[in-house]
């Protein structure tokens, strides 16, 4: 009696979060599900079971180029962020002092407190012809002439990292600092160099914690609309940004749905291949 | 919780959401709603009317026509009472039932410059379902100190190797491709898929010499900080809100000739206060909400009243080009309105051009 009456106060308390995810994401996305079946005849939207905006995905080579653009950029992302953040936690995290780091930490999250918005029009002007960097290239002679940085894939990588590699310095940084230095002394006594002793010992360890940043970066990166459209110029689309001219005009929302669920089957077949590694009990 | 709590409860809320229903009526009293661009949401141009009428003018900012007609479609009848739109997509507000007919004769159309009447797209037969409130041009912005002015009355000048990675291109598809057309001798009102090769190979020349392709904010902080020279479908509503303080920052119409774009307003067949919201149509395309409209700190843009001018000063008429206005209605055209079908050739197109 006492097991089934723990069992439905366990459900009680589950049961607004379960209401809340039924009603703000499973229902929404069948009905993105479905509506990714639709089609436009003209402007006229007609249910169904029509697969023509999958279809659309092998005869439109924007639509397929989209999905590649975006994959590219995620995954150069995703790598430059975690060699850039592994570092950086690893210096907060051993050579702080640890009244320091908490101090360290927040300068080093510090960009997450302005818009992101605002943050991606700054390195507009950074990366322009007349910026700062173009300033200083021309300015110490290393270059003639300014250098085309705006407006390009580098620019919207740049204006990625810079976001994630605050989001991955906090995941592995928390991951470290839970690893006892006897790991390393072991590892040591036991006759491993020091590359070694990273290589078998901790850099196995930390892997639940590059991993869960590595997936929320992917999944951030990949849907994210902002940044490749401010800092990309435009000269080559994503796929929210393909979805977002879908829907701007001419309301394609059937064609925009199926580039959606397309967007969510790279996300899933991602996080089955995080999966393994994905412990947050460790970060 | 016994049966009484219970029921005590069930009726508390159903008081307090009755209670939230009929505060949301209440407000509607003295609330307009609109859907509108940008350029409506100056302080400036709002404050006036609801001054005026002693109303609350509620502005919401939208992009693109489809998101509009959307957010309309969802929406509960009476939620919105005025609607901004692209001139050339009134008839399918109409289509689609959205739109009120309005009085012909308290409308200032008689004060319009001729051309932006355009009663073939406000009306269908013979009622009146919208009214031109602003035009301007998609033509070419450029940077006097950096290019040869000579070389911006001729497209294909414009686009040719000597402004190589000098150029941004405006991101919206059909002023575009209408001034692509207008290259290739094609009036943009007889564009059709037949077209469309040449259109693209324009195109293609365009987008190999330009260094981006953005829209207002994006093309206005590229031609500022120097990134590029010229805005290909750029115009007055791109530089004037510049022109103060960088006046080499400036506009022309090529030879060729460029296009026009317009937006209209209209009242909402389901609005709940359809005389305030004729009101505001009243006030959006009189004499002083029209000098304001041109004038909006988002956008510039000519008045589509003729009587604005006395509302504006010398230098806002200099930098809008007031007594220019004849020729540059002249040798300009409505951009493209293409039917469904034309609609999706021309975007494929576009998207294809960007991911190349």
């Amino acid at each position: 009696m006492n097991a089934r009456r723990e069992t439905l106060r366990g459900w009680g308390f589950a049961a607004p979060a379960l209401i809340w995810t039924a009603l703000l994401f499973v229902v929404p996305f069948a009905v993105m599900g479905a509506m990714s079946l639709a089609v436009l005849d003209g402007r006229t939207l007609i249910w169904g079971l029509h697969f023509d905006n999958y279809a659309a995905l092998t005869e439109k080579a924007y639509l397929l180029r989209a999905i590649f653009v975006s994959l590219e950029i995620t995954v150069t992302v995703t790598v430059v962020s975690i060699l850039l953040a592994y570092p950086l936690a690893w210096v907060i995290a051993f050579h702080v002092p640890p009244r320091w780091q908490r101090l360290v930490l927040l300068l080093t999250i510090l960009p997450f407190w302005t818009s992101y918005v605002v943050r991606s029009y700054a390195w507009l002007l950074v990366l322009a012809r007349e910026g700062v960097v173009n300033t200083a290239l021309t300015g110490l002679g290393l270059t003639a002439e300014p250098v085309t940085l705006a407006s390009t894939r580098f620019a919207t990588v740049t204006g990625f990292v810079h976001f994630f590699v605050m989001l991955l310095t906090l995941t592995i940084y928390a991951n470290l600092i839970q690893l006892s230095p006897n790991y390393r002394r072991a590892a040591m006594d036991l006759g491993a160099s020091a590359f070694q002793t990273f290589r078998h010992v901790i850099l196995p360890l930390t892997l639940p914690g590059i991993m869960t940043g590595a997936f929320l970066t992917f999944v951030l990166c990949i849907g994210d609309y902002i940044t490749p459209q401010i800092l990309g110029g435009n000269n080559e689309l994503t796929v929210p940004q393909v979805i977002m001219v879908q829907l701007g005009r001419r309301a394609d929302f059937p064609l925009a749905s199926a580039l959606a669920i397309v967007l969510m089957a790279i996300v899933t077949l991602a996080y089955l291949g995080f999966a393994r590694w994905l412990r947050l009990d460790r970060v | 919780m016994t049966r009484l709590n219970r029921m005590f409860l069930s009726t508390t809320i159903l008081a307090g959401l009755a209670g939230l229903a009929g505060a949301g009526n209440a407000e509607a009293q003295d609330t307009l709603n609109a859907l509108v661009w940008c350029d409506h949401t100056d302080a400036a141009l709002i404050e006036p009317f609801e001054e005026a009428h002693d109303v609350r003018v509620n502005l919401r900012e939208y992009e693109g026509t489809g998101a509009a007609l959307a957010l309309l479609e969802q929406s509960r009848p009476g939620d919105w009472d005025v609607l901004v739109i692209d001139g050339i997509d009134v008839f399918r507000a109409v289509e689609a039932g959205i739109l009120a007919p309005l009085p012909d004769d308290e409308l200032p159309t008689a004060d319009f410059f001729p051309e932006v009447v355009m009663a073939e797209n406000n009306s269908r037969d013979g009622t009146t379902y919208a009214v031109t409130e602003k035009f301007g041009y998609n033509t070419i912005s450029y940077n006097a100190e950096a290019v040869d002015p000579a070389d911006m009355q001729d497209l294909s000048a414009v686009w040719s190797e000597t402004y190589d990675g000098r150029i941004s291109i405006y991101d919206y598809y059909l002023p575009v491709m209408g001034l692509a057309a207008l290259a290739e001798g094609i009036d943009t009102a007889d564009i059709t898929e037949g077209s469309l090769d040449a259109i693209g190979a324009v195109m293609d020349t365009m987008r190999s010499r330009a260094a981006s392709i953005g829209g207002v904010v994006a093309a206005q902080t590229a031609l500022a900080t120097g990134e590029v020279d010229i805005v290909v479908g750029g115009g007055e509503w791109l530089t004037a809100v510049l022109a103060e303080d960088r006046p080499e920052l400036t506009w022309t119409i090529p030879e060729q000739g460029a296009v026009r774009w317009s937006q209209s307003i209209g009242v909402l067949a389901d609005s709940a206060n359809p005389d305030l919201a004729l009101e505001f149509v009243k006030y959006i395309t009189g004499p002083e909400g029209q000098a304001r409209l041109a004038t909006s700190s988002c956008f510039w843009g000519m008045p589509a009243n003729a009587k604005a001018g006395a509302h504006l000063t010398e230098d806002q008429k200099a930098v809008l080009r007031w007594d220019e206005q004849e020729d540059y209605l002249a040798r300009t055209q409505l951009y493209p309105a293409p039917d469904a079908a034309l609609d999706i050739e021309m975007q494929d197109l576009w998207l294809n051009m960007l991911q190349r």
